[in-house]
């Protein structure tokens, strides 16, 4: 009987076959058959990694503009340094004196509309800015200083060359104005392009400029901590349980085909679920990371316990009778030796639960998971979204900027989940060493 | 052994990691076209106060109020936006489960424009000719349905332009389809007096044969993206949408808004109301949370600050119509005393 683990290393010589069997009937035809189909599995390989390859390089170019910011540095001359002195560093009116520094670098700008359209080259956090870094140097004298303003998203979009200049001079929503304006300040060097730290420590936000993915990644790792800690103790219980040790009746068999079910329903039946049990009968907080891991732990549990079982069965029939044969009680043979080796197949089921559940919004939905946090959790119960939630939000968002955030978000995804599987794989290996 | 410590060791984390109270900061759920101008005031006042930045969801108005109505606690929401006015059925429900006070907050207006490229044709239409053009089944004056065969805009009214019936629009899902079918082609629809007494008949037969578009091409749904619209617009200029207001006037210089009863989408006629396809933005604040959630009244200050609702304010700039002076100042003083809404 042909048994897969004795499978030989070594590849069948084929020189030899074709020298003898070279001359029967009907040979070239089977051999041509195989290179086909060796060929035809060389293409889908080939297709499914060019595949890859385009969705990785064209989120990629649109992605990586998200990490890097465009600034402005404006100088604030010493009458408005003066201002801020007369009414303390920390209590000056910022929002009216960045604006007025605004129009001393542009002294000629006059009548609203043109104002208006000038204070929209810097971000909304412009006075926030303005006042951190001035509390920041603490002058004492109205000496003048250059602050260094986050530029509007219209600005960065425009200085990445994201949009393009039309035939009016105006470029996305700045009018041709206000692209004057940006190519002054580039001339003179005030504009500046560098790494965008923000997208990495700043949390979500309605200004694109400003958003970053902190609040979305920690959401996370949160959640996924949650679904990991449950889903995997209770999963590889129950594994164990209904293959080494629950009696074979029609009881257990109806408990089998039901998790087999429920690993095909839809995930916002979850969702669903985790409405009605966590947040309904437990009166557990809305949107928490906790409700999130709950409810994706219950959606993950199914593909672990399947995964599990077929790893405890392919464990060989030797090593139970070899272990009994030493006088080992049941749960002995179990722990001691059936489960080290299993273990590699059951880490492999848990990160593909874990990655289906890194990746998933629609549960989440209904436990008030999908919403704007713009503070980010510092723990379990705090209100918080997840990666791909943070995804779908901006891509909906109306700002033309947040295309490129929403690439920039999905890389780092992926990149997640990539490390995610090298964990997975390194671990996997470490425990096979030891058999 | 290295797989129990592993385990347990994870457990701890997770046990030790698990606080107390859940955090007290201020919840806010309801209508997305709300959305967008809520988390903008969410995100300033986080940043300008010590509190915690709200969190906002979106979950559509009557999820919204839904959720709201659903008791007076920590694990309720303090604040319901709304794209149109409270129900009184949903006062009923609220006092049912013990919300009996709730602050109304009216923060301005959102337009919906038909539009078409500049250069191109400029319309002149009121709420009847959209309907016909638009209506799957279109009614006769006896009181029957025909399968509507309008091909080009003059078929419906002699002065409109001899051109082919397309208009691009949102889904049934959006929002904005919603408020469409509620002021243009309601309103279209009722000018016909068998179907204005049908309302009050039977409702649900109504809204089939009002709200019904139709489905051989001179409808085409496109996407909620409203940007989407605006480029399939300057591509095709024989073509008509449908969008908000913001999105015009961000894309002045490529498209043009037509003429709804005579009265131009401008920024005042909205304002004034003379525009008839305007509604008004609402929230709602649960009167009993005041004393119990920090910096909730701080909150609807500042969203009813000149800064944020005024003419010149933050809000505007993200697409908001804000209300005349004399009526910012009316709300502001009922709104920042507090005052609940009658029964």
């Amino acid at each position: 009987m042909y048994n897969p683990m004795y499978k030989s290393e070594k590849k069948p010589d084929n020189t030899a076959s074709k020298l003898s069997t070279g001359s029967l009937p009907g040979v070239a035809k089977r051999h041509r058959s195989e290179r086909m189909f060796k060929a035809t599995g060389l293409i889908a390989i080939a297709g499914g990694l060019l595949f890859l390859l385009f969705v990785l390089v064209s989120i990629g170019i649109s992605g990586i503009g998200a990490f890097k910011k465009t600034y402005i540095n404006l100088p604030v001359p010493s009458t408005i340094m003066q201002q801020v002195l007369d009414s303390g560093i920390d209590d000056a009116d910022y929002y009216s004196l960045n604006r007025k520094a605004l129009r001393e670098r542009f002294p000629d700008i006059s009548g609203r509309r043109d104002k208006r359209a000038l204070y929209r080259l810097v971000s909304a956090i412009a006075e926030f800015e303005m006042k951190d870094q001035v509390v920041e140097l603490a002058p004492t004298t109205n000496a003048p200083i250059t602050i260094k303003f986050t530029a509007s998203d219209d600005v960065d979009m425009y200085i990445k060359g994201t949009v393009d200049v039309a035939e009016s001079g105006a470029a996305g929503r700045l009018n041709a104005k206000q692209v004057d304006l940006v190519n002054t300040l580039k001339q003179a060097g005030a504009i500046e392009v560098g790494f965008n730290w923000g997208f990495f420590t700043n949390s979500d936000s309605r200004d694109p400029e400003l958003a970053g993915i902190k609040g979305a990644f920690m959401g996370s790792l949160f959640t996924l901590l949650v679904c990991l800690v449950l889903s995997f103790v209770v999963g590889v219980m129950s594994a164990i349980y209904l293959e080494e040790f629950a009696r074979k009746n029609k009881f257990t068999s109806f408990i089998e085909v039901n998790i087999n079910n429920l690993a095909a329903v839809p995930s916002i039946v979850y969702g669903l679920l985790g409405l009605a049990i966590f947040l309904g009968f437990f009166g557990m907080p809305r949107s928490a990371s906790l409700v999130g891991g709950l409810t994706l732990a219950l959606m993950t549990l199914p593909t672990i316990i399947i995964a599990s079982r077929i790893s405890l069965q392919s464990v060989p029939l030797s090593i139970r009778e070899a272990a009994y044969g030493l006088g080992a009680t049941q749960v002995q043979m179990v722990f001691h030796h059936v489960f080290p080796l299993a273990l590699p197949g059951m880490l492999t089921g848990t990160i593909i639960g874990m990655a289906r559940a890194l990746g998933e919004t629609a549960p989440l939905l209904m436990i008030g998971m999908v919403a704007f946090i713009a503070d980010a959790p510092s723990n379990i119960m705090d209100p918080a979204t997840t990666l791909p939630v943070q995804v779908y939000l901006w891509a909906d968002s109306p700002e033309r900027a947040f295309m490129e955030k929403t690439s920039g978000a999905i890389l780092v995804l992926i990149a997640t989940l990539i490390a995610f599987n090298l964990v997975a794989v390194v671990l996997r290996k470490k425990f096979e060493k030891r058999w | 052994m290295k797989l129990r410590s592993l385990i347990i060791g994870l457990t701890l984390t997770a046990s030790v990691a698990t606080p107390a109270l859940a955090g007290d900061e201020i919840r806010v759920v309801g209508s997305s076209t709300v959305y967008p101008f809520s988390t903008v005031v969410a995100e300033r006042f986080g940043r300008m106060t010590e509190y915690a930045t709200p969190v906002v969801e979106a979950t559509g108005t009557g999820g919204g109020m839904k959720l709201f109505c659903s008791g007076v606690g920590e694990d309720t929401p303090d604040i319901a936006n709304a794209s149109r006015r409270i129900k009184d059925s949903e006062i009923e429900k609220c006092a049912e489960n013990g919300v009996d006070e709730i602050v109304e907050v009216k923060i301005g207006y959102d337009g919906i424009v038909l539009a078409n490229a500049v250069g191109s044709t400029l319309y002149h239409l009121s709420q009847r000719d959209i309907f016909l053009a638009l209506a799957k089944n279109i009614p006769t004056e006896d009181g029957s349905l025909v399968e509507n065969t309008y091909q080009t805009w003059q078929e419906i009214n002699p002065s409109l332009p001899n051109i082919k019936i397309e208009v691009l629009g949102p889904p049934p899902t959006s929002g904005t389809r919603d408020a469409f079918s509620e002021l243009v082609l309601e309103t279209g629809c009722k000018t016909f007096p068998w179907l204005k007494a049908l309302k009050d008949t039977d409702k649900p037969r109504f809204k089939a044969i009002c709200h019904g578009l139709r489905e051989d091409g001179a409808y085409i749904e496109a996407g909620e993206n409203d940007n989407l619209i605006v480029q399939k617009l300057s591509a095709n200029p024989t073509s008509l949408g449908i969008f908000g207001f913001s999105f015009l006037e961000q894309n002045s210089d490529k498209v043009q808004a037509s003429f709804i009863s005579e009265h131009e989408a401008t920024f005042e006629n909205i304002a004034s109301g003379d525009y008839p396809v305007s509604r008004s933005l609402y929230f709602y604040v649960k009167k009993a949370h005041l004393d119990e959630v920090p910096g909730l009244a701080e909150f609807v200050k500042l969203f009813m600050d000149e800064r944020a609702i005024g003419e010149d304010g933050f809000l505007t700039e993200r697409g908001l119509i804000p209300m005349g002076e004399d009526e910012l100042e009316t709300w502001r003083s009922s709104v920042l005393s507090f005052t609940p809404i009658e029964k």
